[in-house]
């Protein structure tokens, strides 16, 4: 088991290298000219060549690549081009609320999901499977932008309950939570249906009929276990798209998080930070593979000891 | 005193989709007696499998449905028990293997495990107790190595040894009948042998009644008292196994018969029915196996025969043998 959890750790190496030379070439791809943009609108010509210097921007693409790795391994991710400040910093400070986003949309999509998902598969083709997979279509098919408007123009404009925006205490949370979870719990539910509806049509469920359990116990004791073992991987996914930072969430309700930096970056031709950033998503995601091949194991015996 | 376990009556299951009715199994009716093996041989798609789910009311999630017929066992008909009281007799007092030892077991949780559960839900014995009585049946249907088995998956069993814990499973309880559907045709011979030995020395040992489904006269042969045969789901012969073999009446069952490859009988193609199962939709008006027929005579392609006694204790369902008994 360590040795397995070291050996993935130490796999992760090469992919992560092979990342920083795509995140560097895509990022110099992106038409535009950072040193103009730093230098201001009304810089002449000599101090946009000065600033080029001054960020190393004049030097052939690979030495630049160089500098930045060299730096990356002594855990220098740069300065913001705008803000002058720490990458770090200013990742570290958004980190944090994207991460609890995500945590909180997660939790409650996985609960929501994966109930009216068994719900769904036991009682198939009955009133509540059509009741559950309504729900889940309409929380697939609302888009997130016009779900938050919505929640916002009624707890907050209608019932002041919750900020409109912003994040000063939980109660942030809570609306951009709701609006980033429910296509999350549409998905999963769905999928923990199929899933589970697979599972049930399998020989050893019909073993234990025979044996004589009741439907009820049989889906507590046999099925679900196997039914969560691709819904595990899906739901892994989620989680890392969203730890990127939902854009559109995030800008609705002026949510202080990854997103909302990232477009921010990208507008203002900020390399550091949309560097940083995805290579942040990038460790992010190889981690959370990582976390999913280890529930597995978990879940499946025959990975667990192969 | 011979006295009948289970009594089947005009059982009529039938597949109920939205364009069309199959009569899976029609008008059935066969008993087993207690501490007796009886065989259902027939082809694929026949009724067997279906009658067998019949009897355990488990068809609740295919399309089939028992529409008539009355199930007797121990004097009482299982059609009319709740769904509850069926729980009780199901893994009980009747139990059931299946085909494909692979798939059955939950690939999921330890060997012990499965098998502990459903004596703890039958014979309501404590966890101790319940691993005891799992290892006590691993060593009865000759599991080496048992207690190590109690805590392995099932994926690092052979097929074989998955089906002796699936007997295992299902003899644990100790029931009156063991409904065993095709358990070695997913087998290797050798293995399929060991198996059928097995089964034959618990029967000996236990007053266990055995429902053997197969389409291998040779597992018929070695293991039954009596046999049925199935075909397009009616019963086309019943008989004891020695009078089957030796004087088979059907042209279907002499068909079967037939077409098991002989040793020092070196002929170029072994002997087979020509033709298919007639497919629900084009159902012959007479006698159903009348196109398949090699003895097929005018009667047979209009009027359906009925099953009817030739010997004591030997029925079959064919014009042929009633022309023959008139003669």
């Amino acid at each position: 088991m360590l040795q397995y959890l070291l050996r993935r750790l130490l796999g992760m190496i090469p992919i992560l290298f092979i990342v920083t030379i795509i995140v560097f070439l895509f990022v110099h791809l992106i038409p535009g000219d950072a040193a103009r943009l730093v230098a201001g609108p009304d810089a002449n010509k000599e101090t946009i060549e000065l600033v080029r210097k001054d960020l190393g921007l004049d030097k052939p693409i690979h030495e630049q690549y160089f500098t930045f790795i060299g730096n990356l391994l002594k855990g220098d991710l740069g300065t913001s081009l705008k803000t002058h400040k720490p990458v770090f910093d200013e990742l570290a400070g958004r980190f944090i609320p994207t991460f609890w986003l995500t945590f909180w949309s997660m939790l409650w999509a996985c609960i929501v999901g994966i109930l009216i998902g068994i719900v769904s598969a036991v009682k198939r083709n009955k009133w509540q499977d059509y009741t559950g997979m309504l729900i889940a279509v309409v929380g697939i098919s609302i888009p997130s932008f016009w779900l938050g408007l919505l929640l916002m123009q009624l707890f907050s404009v209608k019932l002041g309950w919750l900020p409109t925006g912003g994040l000063e205490d939980w109660r942030g949370y809570i609306l951009p939570s709701i609006t980033l979870g429910t296509g999350v719990a549409a998905i999963i539910a769905r999928f923990s249906r199929s899933s589970l509806m697979d599972v049930l049509k399998e020989d050893y469920i019909r073993t234990g009929r025979a044996k004589g359990f009741a439907e009820n116990s049989l889906v507590k004791r046999h099925a679900i276990k196997n039914a969560m073992i691709p819904v595990i991987t899906m739901t892994g996914l989620q989680f890392g798209f969203l730890l990127g930072g939902s854009v559109v969430t995030e800008t609705v309700f002026s949510f202080p998080g990854l997103g909302r930096l990232l477009i921010d970056a990208i507008a203002t031709r900020d390399y550091p930070i949309i560097q940083a950033e995805i290579l942040l998503f990038s460790v992010e995601f190889i981690l959370i593979n990582l976390v999913v091949d280890l529930m597995y194991g978990f879940l499946n015996p025959q990975i667990r000891y192969s | 005193m011979v006295s009948k376990l289970l009594e089947v009556t005009d059982l009529e299951t039938h597949f109920i989709s939205d364009d069309a009715t199959v009569k899976a199994v029609d008008n059935v009716s066969f008993y087993i007696n207690n501490a007796e093996t009886l065989g259902i041989v027939g082809e694929s798609g026949c009724g067997k499998s279906v009658t067998s789910l019949s009897i355990m009311r488990l068809l609740k999630n295919t399309p089939g449905k028992i529409v008539g017929g009355e199930i007797t066992f121990l004097d009482q008909n299982l059609l009319n028990l709740s769904e509850k009281e069926m729980r009780a007799v199901r893994g009980n007092q009747i139990a059931m293997i299946f085909q494909e030892p692979m798939t059955s077991l939950n690939p999921v949780y330890k060997i012990g495990r499965q098998i502990e559960e459903g004596i703890r839900l039958h014979l309501k014995l404590d966890k101790a107790a319940a691993k005891a009585r799992a290892l006590e049946m691993l060593e009865l249907v000759g599991i080496p190595r048992a207690k190590d088995i109690l805590n392995e998956y099932p994926y690092q069993l052979s097929g074989g040894m998955r089906q002796r814990v699936m007997i295992a499973m299902a003899m644990s309880c100790v029931p009156k009948l063991l409904i065993a559907d095709e358990p070695t045709t997913a087998l290797d011979v050798t293995i399929q042998a060991q198996i059928l030995d097995l089964m034959r020395d618990l029967r000996k040992n236990s007053d266990t009644s055995i429902l053997m489904i197969t389409h291998d006269l040779g597992v018929v042969a070695e293991m039954c008292d009596r046999v049925i045969v199935m075909y397009a789901g009616q019963i086309v012969e019943e008989a004891s196994v020695l009078e089957l073999f030796e004087n088979p009446q059907h042209p279907y069952t002499k068909g079967l018969i037939n077409s098991i490859p002989k040793l020092g009988n070196y002929t170029e193609r072994l002997d087979s029915i020509p033709g298919n199962v007639p497919t629900p939709e084009n159902m012959p008006t007479g006698c159903r196996f009348a196109p398949r027929c090699s003895f097929v005579m005018k009667q047979c392609l209009s009027e359906a025969p009925m099953l009817k006694g030739v010997q004591e204790n030997h029925s079959c369902r064919c014009w042929l043998s009633e022309v023959e008994k008139n003669d």
